[in-house]
């Protein structure tokens, strides 16, 4: 497997940059100037109490709010440096760079097959049956999926295991080729093996993808992140380093959420 | 610059990325516009195909509220109505005002002469007038002798020449109004003697072979009786099975038997209820043809699933800790519902049976089968008495080939829209007032 | 009348009753209603129902069998001269009977006997029910008289009540059976008529509909021929045009509902659909036959074409107008029903939101989708109105859509609407076709509601 990021040139340069976000859902503020580096190849961390605006975040930096009909975002995200939330930029052609894992695991009712090929068939990346045959293999492999699903394609996506399903869904994100991939809780709903696979294969995705990923629990986000931002009330509190923010927080309210004093 | 990399790679494994913009991605939002069009052209269509329908109705209906009347010089001849000058009221009831009316046309018109030009003459005005003329005359028997300049209600065919419905260029035999009636009318209308005024007895007459005698009072009289059978019958049971279904019955095949039953009750085409009314309330019990009371009793049947339905999903969205609160005060299972579920999902249950109401009201089909489809000019006074309701008087004048049914018609159907907005705008208004939000 | 003025007495002594228990179980407390078993309330119901209960059930049970018996003695007491000789005389003598006897127009001139039978009828009615009235209230007040008398301090007034009450529910909820065993068992008993004197496989198949049977008795099953195909090929064609127009555009407007349209317009738009479900189908009938035919064929003769002034197309056209809300409701519903993280999901690799209902959501959807159109289609079956004023009588077996059709309900309609013949083939087939109608439309029915219902548990 090769690098693909194609900006990833340069190590220090964000992959995307968040500059005085707030976010407001009709009258009510859920997120206030928030500025975030994420760094290209590396997994980032969000963590913080529930209600915090994790998720909110998160599902600014591909324009996912734009389908909340209440919801108003401010300030200015970028990705490569150019304005997400520019009249140029256009949220479809986003989200085909910045990939999204939710969850809960949300297979389409199709075969395993078809929720694959969903992503390069609508955004016409392939077009030969062979070419999809291609993506479909190398993706479901990927995320290590192909030994487990390779007889049963064509069999409903619906039809597997939590863990599985997840990872299908994170096959279908790949097989966009994103350059970021951001995962909001995606262990959440899975029995602690099935996320012991995931974590891992979010530490070999690093390597080709970017990512941001949301987290409940202080060990993950420990053991697969390099950065970990902590949020609390809407406001983010302090972004470092992983191990920097576990052994060592500047803000007491950082050292109280880790240490769980709350959360 | 992505692409660059992409396309220089020799692994064929890797997974392309899709080009910013470019001619797809255009394609692919003209596809979302079209698509976005495609919905808003149905839903202006169906909006359409709705304005057609009731500027159709409204368009041909509205003139049936105005009736044409005639100002004639009508002259109360005593040796028509009381040869012997008695004076007896029972003489003035029964002398011959159909040929007081005839003379007085004649001497309205003397220049009428042939047979069928008087036969013609004597279609101008509606066959009704005389008993217009005798009603008066009895009211005020001085008025034997006297002259006075009347209005009369023209006959059906005068009152379309009024409203423009017919055309005057067309050829004779091919219009209902001949060249001799049109120069008695104009002759009237330059005299200032023609006169379009309010159609009360639209609203209070019953049917009638002569359009502009005939009205609606008999039918709406009819659907009323009708859909007071209705009430009475399918509100009580429907409300009761609801509470059997939702508060006691056990879970078990017996009562998922009756749940899917009533769903499918629910969805039997409504002439399949009228088959069952004719072998059953008629045939088998003898119950009377034509009756309220049977067209009230199958409407009952098939609109208790609608109320059943209704009333389930209130009392449903009666939160169970109010249950719970009352059991455990010590009420009894039958006092938590009457006392406390039942005041609470009142609205909806309401609501529910208005709704259901409306849909008898409209309901043609099953009435047919058990005979409320005759020809009946008498006000019905009673449940057992032979009555129509007012959808079917819609179909049965729909069939009349008379152009001046065709405006009774729509109007009637006017008539039917309003009672339906009405109960539909009370079932609105019902869950405005008492929507609740736990 | 007269038994709703009685049902009205009834219902008199029974509020009578309501006050005398009451009364009475205060009296029997001394005034100190703490230590009587239930609250004066109950033992007041239970006197109200103990008087009202059996005399209502007598009052229902002897109108319903009195008419039997007083024909049975009519028809027995008949002049020997004039007794009939067969099963389809004699159901015609005694609707004439009853006709003369209600003041109505009979068919044939009554003779002598006939008149005599018809005041027997009449004075046995009136005896009847002055007996009846006797026996009603007689029942009314022993039953209030008996109830009063259990009326203790100890007597569990409440649990006799709720009892009751519970049975009365339970009543209730069976009524919904009753109708469906009363629908089943009276279509099958007529058409078993009908199919004695007409082959069930002549019917089923045959393609040739002519029911114009002869009026007089003996005549009776002679001539018409009863192949039913013409109809069902007449009623799919319809319903086809109808199914065509609804289709599209119910489903369109409802994906446009659930996805695009802002509050603002739903808020318009769902009202609007609404009302057009609101309209009964004797208006679309009236709009079918007096607008839409004529202006169908206006259009068919200005392009050349040969258009029936009744076409199919213009009844399926209009049905189509009425089952458009039927199909977009539904489907609305269905598509509300996919979870938001399917389209979360599609949105989230890059779908624009038409691909995402396209390839996502109407797939997710679909049985609900399909269940939508069969309970369409069935209600299409069904409809008779619009037909029975907008398509014809001619049974014509064809696929023409500009041809005229007939179709099953309206053929139930003409020849059970008019003057009847009892037990005449020509009227037994009308049970023939209702029984096929109400077959057809309850396998569609059952099959629907099921696959929407499995639907609803996938995603609840
Ligand atoms: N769709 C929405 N509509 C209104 N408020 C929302 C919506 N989504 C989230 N919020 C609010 O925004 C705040 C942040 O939510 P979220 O980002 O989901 O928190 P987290 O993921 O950190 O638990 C919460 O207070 C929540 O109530
Ligand atoms: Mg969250």
């Amino acid at each position: 497997m090769s690098k693909t990021s194609g900006s990833s040139a340069s190590g220090t340069t964000p992959k995307m940059k968040g500059d005085k976000v707030k976010v407001f859902y009709g009258e009510k503020q859920a997120l206030q100037d928030v500025d975030l580096e994420i760094k290209p190849n590396e997994v980032t961390a969000l963590i913080g109490p529930s209600g915090c605006g994790k998720s909110t975040f998160l599902r600014c930096l591909n324009r996912m709010n734009d389908v909340i009909d209440i919801c108003r975002v401010e300030g200015k995200i970028t990705l490569d440096n150019e304005d997400i939330y520019s009249s140029d930029l256009d949220p479809v052609q986003l989200r085909a760079r910045v990939g999204m894992v939710f969850q809960k695991p949300n297979p389409f009712p199709k075969s395993i097959y078809d929720n694959i090929a969903y992503g390069p068939r609508i955004h016409g990346t392939a077009s030969s049956k062979a070419e999809i045959d291609e993506i479909v293999e190398t993706s479901l492999t990927k995320a290590g999926l192909w030994e487990e699903v390779k007889d049963r394609l064509m069999e409903p996506g619906t039809g597997l295991s939590g863990g599985q399903q997840q990872r299908l869904c994170i096959a279908r994100a790949i097989a966009v080729n994103p350059e970021v991939i951001l995962m909001d809780e995606p262990c959440s709903a899975l029995d602690p093996i099935a996320t012991a696979k995931i974590e891992e294969l979010i530490d070999e995705l690093r390597e080709n993808f970017t990512i941001v990923i949301v987290t409940h629990s202080m060990q993950q986000a420990a053991r697969v992140s390099q950065r970990t931002a902590f949020f609390h009330l809407g406001e983010l509190v302090e972004v470092g380093d992983t191990e920097q923010i576990f052994t060592n927080p500047t803000d007491s309210r950082t050292q109280g959420y880790i240490t769980g004093r709350f959360g | 610059m992505t692409d660059a990399i992409m396309n220089s790679k020799p692994d064929t494994a890797e997974i392309r990325r899709p080009s910013p913009g470019g001619e797809r991605l255009k394609k692919r939002y003209a596809a979302e516009r079209r698509f976005r069009l495609y919905g808003l052209c149905s839903i202006l269509a169906a909006g359409l195909m709705l304005v057609f329908l009731v500027g159709s109705i409204v368009g041909t209906g509205w003139s049936a509220f105005l009736q044409t009347y005639v100002k004639l010089s009508i002259t109360f001849d005593a040796e028509y109505l009381d040869p012997a000058g008695t004076g007896d009221p029972a003489q003035l009831q029964n002398a011959d005002y159909g040929g007081l009316m005839k003379k007085n046309l004649r001497d309205n018109f003397p220049e009428v002469t042939g047979r069928s030009d008087k036969r013609k003459l004597y279609n101008f005005v509606s066959p009704n007038a005389g008993y217009v003329l005798r009603d008066m005359v009895i009211a005020d028997p001085a008025l034997v002798g006297k002259t006075l300049d009347l209005w009369v209600k023209a006959s059906d065919d005068i009152d379309m020449l009024t409203k423009g419905y017919v055309d005057r260029t067309e050829a004779e035999d091919n219009r209902r109004v001949s060249n001799a009636e049109l120069a008695w009318y104009d002759k009237l209308d330059n005299a200032d003697r023609v006169e379009t005024r309010f159609n009360t007895d639209f609203f209070v007459n019953a049917d009638s072979r002569e359009p502009e005698e005939a009205g609606i009072l008999g039918a709406v009289t009819g659907s009323l009786l009708t859909l007071l059978i209705t009430l009475l019958l399918s509100f009580p049971v429907g409300v009761m099975a609801a509470i059997y279904l939702e508060e006691f019955a056990p879970k078990n095949r017996w009562t998922d038997l009756i749940e899917v039953n009533i769903n499918n009750l629910a969805a039997v085409p409504s002439i399949v209820f009228g088959l069952l009314g004719l072998a059953m309330f008629l045939n088998f019990f003898g119950f009377p043809r034509s009756a309220p009371l049977v067209g009230g009793m199958v409407l009952a049947l098939m609109t208790l699933p609608t109320i059943i339905i209704a009333a389930r999903s209130a009392l449903k969205a009666v939160p169970p800790s109010i249950r719970e609160a009352a059991l455990g005060l010590g009420a009894s299972p039958l006092q938590v519902v009457t006392h406390h579920v039942l005041p609470l999902a009142m609205p909806g249950i309401l609501t529910g049976t208005i709704i259901g109401m409306a849909q008898a009201l409209g309901e043609t089909a099953p009435l047919l089968m058990i005979g409320m489809i005759a020809f009946i000019v008498d006000i019905p006074g009673g449940f057992t008495d032979p009555a129509t309701v007012l959808p079917v008087q819609i179909y049965l004048w729909a069939d009349s080939p008379e152009r001046a049914f065709v405006e009774r018609t729509s109007a009637a159907i006017m008539v039917l829209l309003a009672f339906l907005i009405f109960m539909n705008f009370v079932a609105v208004l019902l869950r405005r007032k008492f929507e609740r939000r736990w | 009348m007269n038994s709703f003025f009685l049902l009205l007495v009834v219902i008199g002594l029974s509020v009578a009753g309501y006050a005398a228990g009451r009364a009475r179980s205060v009296l029997a407390a001394s005034g100190d209603v703490r230590i009587l078993h239930s609250l004066p309330s109950y033992y007041g119901m239970f006197v109200a129902l103990g008087c009202g209960l059996p005399a209502i059930l007598l009052l229902a049970l002897w109108l319903i069998i009195q008419p039997q018996i007083v024909e049975h003695m009519v028809m027995a007491g008949l002049d020997p001269s004039i007794m009939p000789q067969n099963a389809d005389e004699y159901s015609l003598m005694l609707t004439d009977i009853r006709n003369l006897a209600s003041g109505n127009a009979v068919s044939r001139e009554a003779s002598p006997a006939i008149m005599a039978a018809m005041e027997r009828y009449q004075s046995l009615q009136s005896v009847g029910f002055w007996t009846m009235g006797a026996a009603v209230v007689c029942i009314a007040l022993l039953g209030l008289v008996w109830a009063r008398s259990q009326v203790s301090r100890s007597f569990r007034a409440r649990n006799v009540v709720e009892n009751i009450i519970r049975v009365l529910l339970i009543v209730c909820s069976m009524i919904a059976i009753l109708t469906t065993v009363g629908i089943v068992l009276s279509l099958i008993f007529e058409s078993l008529r009908f199919f004695a004197r007409v082959p069930f496989f002549e019917f089923l198949f045959g393609i040739h509909w002519s029911p114009q049977t002869a009026i007089r008795a003996e005549q009776v099953g002679a001539s018409g021929s009863f192949g039913a195909v013409p109809l069902f090929a007449g009623t799919m064609l319809i319903t086809l045009i109808a199914m065509l127009v609804a289709g599209p555009i119910g489903l369109l407007s409802a994906i446009y509902m659930a996805e695009y349209a802002n509050p603002k317009f739903r808020a318009i738009a769902k009202p609007m659909l609404e009302i057009l479900a609101g309209i009964p189908t004797v208006v679309y009938g009236f709009f079918a036959a007096l607008t839409v035919a004529p202006l169908i064929r206006g259009w068919g003769e200005s392009i050349g074409l040969d258009v029936a002034s009744e076409s199919a197309l213009a009844a399926g056209v209009v049905m189509g107008i009425m089952i458009i809300p039927f199909v977009s409701s539904l489907s609305d519903d269905v598509i509300n029903s996919v979870p938001q993280s399917l389209r979360d999901g599609s949105y989230g690799l890059g779908a624009t939101k038409s691909e995402t209902i396209r390839h996502v959501i109407i797939p997710a959807a679909l049985p609900g989708i399909v269940g939508a159109f069969l309970l369409a289609v069935s209600r299409a079956i069904g409809e008779t109105m619009i037909v029975v004023m907008a398509a014809g009588l001619a049974a014509n077996l064809t696929a023409n859509p500009l041809e005229a059709v007939t179709t099953v309900t309206v053929q139930i309609v003409t020849l059970l609407v008019g003057d009847q013949e009892f037990d005449s083939a020509k009227t037994l087939a009308a049970f023939a076709l209702g029984l096929v109608l109400f077959f057809v439309t309850l396998g569609l029915n059952v099959i629907a509601l099921r696959v929407v219902r499995k639907y609803r548990e996938k995603y609840d």
